[in-house]
Formats: structure tokens, sequence, C-alpha cells
């Protein structure tokens, strides 16, 4: 047997195949995207009943549906606050939110910030396509300006989110982004964040051809994989300037923090624990 | 028995702590059945704030004053406020210079220079202490060992002494007073 | 470390200090909330003295986060609460969906102000009732408890507990803004009498699919991170937890989300039955407001007139029996502009009258005598 064949028998006891074939349309890129989080997994090793996997609602929301661990598929935008809640009061737990931008930024966005200002223990992997793909293709906090969607018939007025700078000015020890092209240095990025602590946010730039691609010059899956590998640019000390996604342009891409020892909020609360049952007589 | 006291004044007096000392004596530490209840306006200082004591040898049902045995103010608006709250035979007992009774008032009143006091003793903000001293004197229907032990639950411990003595001396005017 | 835990004894507590407090004896050692009058001593005991027992509190960014929070919290086996009042339960109720879809327990402690909207913040209102109820949509079952003094306030909080534990179910804790600021003596039994009070959900057997319900409709609760590989949604799922989107499965799962609570409801009902055997009048009420009726009920006595209050402790499961068991006439006073009023219609086979305040104050003891007198024609 390969040892491809190998991996995928690996990969396949990570999912609930019985769940399978999945929603996600032919050519999305969310699937690749969970593929590398499974390979990530299995190189690092972990015990799957350690680890806990919360997506909100949406396309990426789905992908809770589908890994065979303690997974959770929560309410609209609540991920973050509901993986909050399982890794404070089991911090010995490697707790994963998989979702969507729409979820994680727009009707979620307040709990992103809220999290990453209080550095709690969680890996983000944040799939942004651009639109919000179950509805319909309406745009969304990462639509880039001009782009069309069915809300945004003449081209979209809005500012899209520059997440990696959000992030790093949140103080996120690790803040990357990546596109579905890059599936080597997302893996590595994956398996590199999993091994560390406090808030981890990944961006992985993923194509929807069937909602987005098709409304914005870019109607099949290997065209918008094109316009990846031909505008993607690696530089892993970009500015936040640089960072900022335009409409069909360039992609700026890399691994843009890594710090580490930043205590995170369950560390931090430990001490509280201490402090309140050391101080005072009773 | 069953006694109604409603405190008024201003916000930063001490009003809810007045109330909330005298409720917590009698609950723990005279043993009786108490119900304590605030009002205050979303000013920290300066608005109108109210507190109510029942006190009672049974179960209390209704936890708001219905007819005051006792209205203890610490300002002119605060009579004008509650002074309909106050039973025909009920007592007023005022801050007498903080408050200005109108003429025909008739009831029994007593009152006391509870700011002055405190100023004399170095610190007005337990002016409120002072009058519970003196409240607890004219009343008799707390012990003052109750009230002590209930501001010292209160109130942090480097503040006791200032607050003893003023609770002291509202007791010691009445005694000299009345 | 040593954990600090209540010593017996009386002590002077605010509705929001017992509700706290009591939580902590039942055994709750999770919260998340967000502050919002009349709760937020709640929320300030439990950062004092959760890590004193060694729980955890976080101030989460909204009340959204705090009962998604609590959501998740639950499933690894704690004992988990949020408190709020007015806007703060609006924004929650989604979440409280989720909870029931899912059949998570928690215990949200919602202290009733004045509203629609910010309304009085720091007085009493009782027009979140209905929301109790139906706030998510949806159609559903959910228990909600109603306390009436500080004492109470207390011991009630093991029942939320056992009862949100036993069915898998959230439970809507209903204070208000009288109680949550108003104080009284409370007695602490010792701790090995109240731990005995305490009832643990029932534990997942290996084998046994996630929302594979027992006989008594309830499925034990697998927990996370023992190898159960849960997959919960808040989509119509079937006995795997996975989403099976046909009329079949909703049929099915929301059958018996409902039944769950309805074929358990005696078991859930509590109320108080204060001189209504003979009564010719009876005045249900609940909360602060009952408190009035109390001594109401205790002046018409004194004037020959047959009054008598039954206080619902459990306000939904509505305890539809203690309605229609008796034959007096009933007055519904409540805080609102008529809502247990429409459910004590439903059952009663006699005449049913309001007495209605639109909140900020309970009614006084001499307003609800005026109604009984006029009701009794004396």
């Amino acid at each position: 047997m390969s040892i491809m064949e190998d991996l995928r028998r690996e990969e396949e006891k990570l999912l609930r195949t019985e769940r399978l074939p999945h929603v996600w349309c032919p050519g999305c890129g969310i699937g690749i995207v969970l593929n590398a989080f499974l390979r990530s997994v299995l190189r690092r090793n972990m015990d799957p009943n350690k680890l806990v996997v919360v997506s909100g609602i949406g396309c990426t929301g789905r992908a809770a549906g589908y890994v065979n661990v303690d997974s959770f598929h929560t309410t609209h935008g609540r991920a973050i606050p509901f993986a909050v809640g399982i890794k404070f009061a089991r911090p010995d737990l490697n707790v994963v939110v998989f979702s969507g931008d729409g979820d994680l930024f727009a009707i979620g966005g307040n709990h992103f910030i809220n999290a990453a200002r209080r550095n709690h223990d969680l890996l983000i992997i944040a799939v942004n396509n651009f639109t919000y793909g179950m509805t319909g293709g309406q745009h969304g906090p990462t639509t880039p300006t001009g782009a069309y969607t069915t809300t945004t018939p003449y081209g979209n007025p809005d500012r899209p989110f520059n997440i990696p700078h959000l992030a790093i000015s949140l103080g996120a020890p690790y803040v990357a982004r990546w596109t579905t092209y890059h599936v080597n240095q997302l893996q590595n990025s994956i398996h590199k964040a999993l091994g560390m602590k406090g808030f981890r946010v990944i961006e992985i730039i993923s194509q929807c051809p069937t909602v987005y691609g098709r409304r914005n010059y870019m109607r099949s899956p290997l065209s918008m994989m094109e316009y990846f590998q031909k505008n993607s640019i690696v530089k892993n000390d970009a500015t936040f300037e640089e960072m900022e996604l335009t409409y069909n342009g360039k992609i700026v891409v890399g691994e843009f923090r890594s710090v580490e020892d930043i205590p995170t909020y369950e560390e931090r609360y430990e001490d509280i624990i201490r402090r309140a049952q050391n101080e005072g007589g009773d | 028995m069953k006694v109604e006291i409603k405190f008024g004044g201003l916000g930063g007096q001490g009003i809810i702590t007045m109330g909330f000392i005298l409720a917590n004596a009698a609950a723990l530490y005279d043993g009786k059945e108490c119900v304590f209840t605030q009002d205050y306006s979303a000013e920290a200082r300066g608005g109108a704030s109210t507190s109510e004591v029942i006190i009672s040898d049974e179960d209390i049902d209704y936890p708001h004053v219905e007819k005051a045995d006792y209205l203890v103010l610490m300002s002119t608006s605060a009579y004008r406020d509650y002074i309909h709250k106050l039973k025909d035979d009920g007592i007023l007992i005022i801050d007498e210079d903080l408050v200005r009774l109108p003429e025909g008032e008739n009831r029994k009143v007593y009152a006391i220079p509870a700011t002055k006091i405190a100023e004399k003793l170095g610190n007005p903000i337990v002016a409120n202490i002072v009058m519970l001293g003196f409240f607890t004197e004219v009343t008799g229907i707390i012990s003052p060992d109750a009230m002590m032990q209930a501001i010292k639950d209160r109130v942090p411990k480097r503040f006791w002494e200032i607050n003893e003595r003023a609770f002291q001396e509202g007791m010691k005017h009445a005694e000299k007073n009345l | 470390m040593t954990e600090k835990h209540l010593k017996e004894g009386y002590y002077f507590w605010s509705g929001d200090v017992a509700a706290a407090e009591g939580a902590i004896a039942a055994g709750c050692r999770f919260y998340a909330g967000y502050p919002i009058t009349p709760s937020s001593e709640i929320a300030e005991q439990m950062a004092l003295r959760l890590p004193q027992v060694g729980g955890r509190f976080i101030e989460m960014e909204d009340e959204i986060g705090s009962i998604a929070a609590i959501i998740g919290a639950s499933w690894t086996g704690e004992r988990a609460m949020t408190a709020t009042a007015g806007p703060g339960i609006s924004l929650m109720n989604e979440n409280i969906g989720l909870a029931v879809m899912t059949e998570v327990p928690i215990v949200v402690v919602n202290a009733m102000r004045g509203a629609p909207s910010t309304g009085l913040p720091t007085l009493i209102g009782q027009g979140d009732l209905m929301q109790a109820r139906y706030g998510s949509h949806g159609s559903y079952e959910i228990i909600s408890l109603y306390p009436n003094s500080i004492q109470e306030t207390f011991d009630l909080m093991f029942d939320a507990f056992n009862l949100a534990e036993k069915y898998r179910v959230p439970v809507i804790y209903l204070l208000d803004g009288l109680l949550a600021h108003m104080y009284e003596r409370v007695y602490v039994p010792p701790r090995e009498e109240w731990e005995k009070r305490i009832v643990r959900r029932k534990r997942a057997r290996k084998g046994q699919l996630p929302y594979e319900p027992d006989e008594d409709l309830v499925p034990p609760m697998p927990l996370i991170g023992e190898g159960f590989r849960i997959h919960a949604t808040g989509l119509t799922h079937d006995e795997r937890g996975y989403p099976n989107l046909t009329p079949q499965a909703q049929e099915k799962l929301i059958r018996r989300l409902n039944e769950k609570i309805l074929r358990h409801e005696r078991e859930i009902w509590k109320v108080e039955e204060f001189m209504t055997e003979d009564a010719d009048v009876i005045v249900v009420s609940f909360g602060g407001e009952s408190r009035a009726v109390k001594a109401a009920v205790k002046k018409a006595r004194k004037e020959g007139i047959k009054a008598g209050m039954l206080r619902l402790i459990t306000i939904w499961p509505f305890p539809w029996e203690y309605i229609r068991k008796y034959s007096a006439d009933f007055i519904v006073a409540e805080l609102n502009y008529g809502q247990i009023y429409h459910k004590v219609r439903e059952y009663a086979e006699t005449k049913v009258h309001k007495l209605n305040k639109m909140g900020g104050e309970i009614h006084t003891p001499d307003e609800v005598l005026k109604r009984i007198r006029e009701v009794s024609g004396k």
C-alpha cells in the first residue's frame, strides 16, 4: 500500500465518514483547509479525545459536523464564546474554532476582538471566501471593495476587514494568512500553531466559485486557484498596508506574527484561584 | 411588635448605609425578622436617596413601609418627599441644620446637629453614624451592641474607631438633651 | 490552597447575593456574565466567591457571549450559570434555544425590571414571564422558577440546578428588581446537609448514542474529553446528534423535547397555597408581588372575607392543576398588562379577574385588598 493510502486511512479515522458526501460544492476550498487541518493533527500525533472543534453557522461552519472528535455546530457568530466556555472550564483540552469570515468577523466580530484581547488559548481557523456562501452569495465583512455579490449588484461600496492587521493589533501571538493554493505552507502553519498557546489566528483565502467567483470573472474553481497562484506574494514581514486585500488584486500571504510565552487567560486565571484561596482568612 | 423606619436624604449622605446597618443589626445580632429595601437615583451623589427597614417579631410580608413609625431625615427635600409616609403619631428624627420644618408640623421631633458633630470629630462622612447613635438611644428599638457589631461589619477596620466615637456622640447627645 | 466554603449560620443578604451563594452551594462552578442592573451584584459575588471554591468566573463582552460560554462549559460537566435582566435576557434568547435543542443544562437568572427596552433599570417588573416560556424561536418547553424571599432565593437554586441537570434543559430563574436588591436574613445549613440536596445529571454509558433517550425521555449526557466523540448541532438531528433535515426527524425530536418536560410536570411543580382551602377568592401571584398579596389576604381574613393566595413558585411548566382544583374566583395580581392572567383563564372554571400594575413597584396591600373586596362583593 502507498504512503498516501495509509495517510488517507488515518485521516478517515478523524472523519465521520458515514456523514459523507459533505454539503460543500464541487470546487469549494473548505475541504482543502479541513484536509490540511486533519493532516496537521495527525502529524502532531494529538489525542483525538482531547481535541474539540467548534464551528458557527455557514458553509465553513459545517466542518464541525464532519470531524470525528468532540465537535459543536453552534449558533451564528458564537463559536468563539462557546469555545471559550469549553476551554476555560477544561484548560487541558485542545480547542479549535473552525469557521468562516461572516461568522467570525461580522456577526461574531465582537467575540473575536475580545477573545483575542483576553488571549484565550484557542486556535482560530478562519476560512475567508469573500462572501456568505450558504445564503446565496451576499457580501460580507471581507468582501473586497468593488466586488459583485447578490447584495452589491453595482459593486461593493464597503471596505473589507484586514484580518491579520486586526488580529495583530489585538495582540494575538500567532497570525498567518495562506490561500487554498498554499496547501503545504498551510499545513505547516496549522501544525506549528497547534503546538503553540494563546489566541492563534490563521486566515485562509478560499475559493467559492459557485456564488462568488462566477460573479467576479472567475467562473471555474480552477480560475480562482490560478488567481491565488498568480497573485499571491509570500512576505512574512509584510506591513499592515501590504496585508490589505483589494478586488482581484495581490494577496500577501505568510506567517506575520509568531510569539511565544504570552500568558493566556486560562493561565492567568489559575493565579486568580490561587490568590482567592490563599488570601485572608475565611 | 412591628416597627417601620424610613430614612431619607441626599446621595452621598450614607442614607442607604444607615438603613443597612440598622437592618443588619436587627436581623443578625438582635435576632429579629427584618427587611431592608433601598431606592436611589442613578446619580451616585446628590440625588434623592431613601432606604426602609421593617423590624418585626413575626414574618414580614409586604416589604415596604406602609406607614412609618420613625422618619429619619437628613435634608429638607426628603421631608417634602416622604413626610406623607409618616404615621400621624409617628416620630421625626432630623439633622437640625439640614432639615427645615414647615410651620404647623406638630408631630414629635427629635433633632440633632449630626453633621456638625461629625465635622467636629474630624470627618463629616460619619454624620450618618452620629445619627444612628442618636436614633438608637431615642427609640430603644435596637441594642447599642448590635448596632456596633453591624457598623463593624460594614466599615473597614481602620475606620472602626472614628465610627465608634460618632455612634457614642450621637447616643450622648440624646442622653443630654432629651 | 484551601477552598473556602460557606459556613453554617445566618447571613444578611440581598437577593442577588443569595442567588449567587445558592448557586455555588448547589454546585455551580462556572459563571459567565455581562453586568446589567439589577443583576450585577450576582456577577460581583461570583467573581469574588467562585475562585475561592475552585470555580471559574469570566466577564464576557456581552450577554450573547456569556450564554454561549456557559453552554460550552456545561458540556464539560460543570454546573454553569449566567445572570442578566431586561435587554440582556432578550439578547440571550437565541442561545437559550440552542441549549433547548442540544439539551444542555444551564441556569439563567433574569432579575426582571420595568420594561420594554431600557424601561426602569432599578425597579421591579414582571413583564418577562411569557418571554421566559416563549422567548426563543420554536415550539419547546422550558422550566422557570421564581422565589419570593431571600431565603427562598438561596434554597430554590438547588431546584434550579437539579431540574436543569435532570431534564437536560435550561432553567430560567426569575428574580425581580425588588428581590435583587432587597435584604433579608438567610439561614445556611451545614455543608454536609446542603450537599445532600444536589442531584447530578445522568452520565452517558459507553456505546449509548448521545441523543438516545432513556425511558424518561431524557438522554444521559456524554461529556467532552471522555472519548464519546460527541457531535451536537442546533440543526434538527437524530439520536447520533447528526443533522437530519426531514419532517420525520423534526416530529420525533421536537415532540420528545416537549414531552420530556410535560410528562414530569407534577414533579417540577412547586406552589404555595395560603388559606386557599375554604377561600371564595384566590389571588394568584408570584415573586416580589406576592409579598403584598399575602399581607392583603391576611387583612381580608380579618374583615371576614374568605380570601386565599396561590403563589406560583414554578411558573413553567404552568401548574394548571392548582387552578383547576379550586372553585373559587381568581384574581391574578401581576406587574404587567396581563400575562399569567391568560394562563389562569385557560384552566379556571370560575371567574378570573385582573389586578395589574405596569411595574416600578408592587401593589400595596390596600390596593390588593380593595380588589379582593370588589370581587368578593363585600
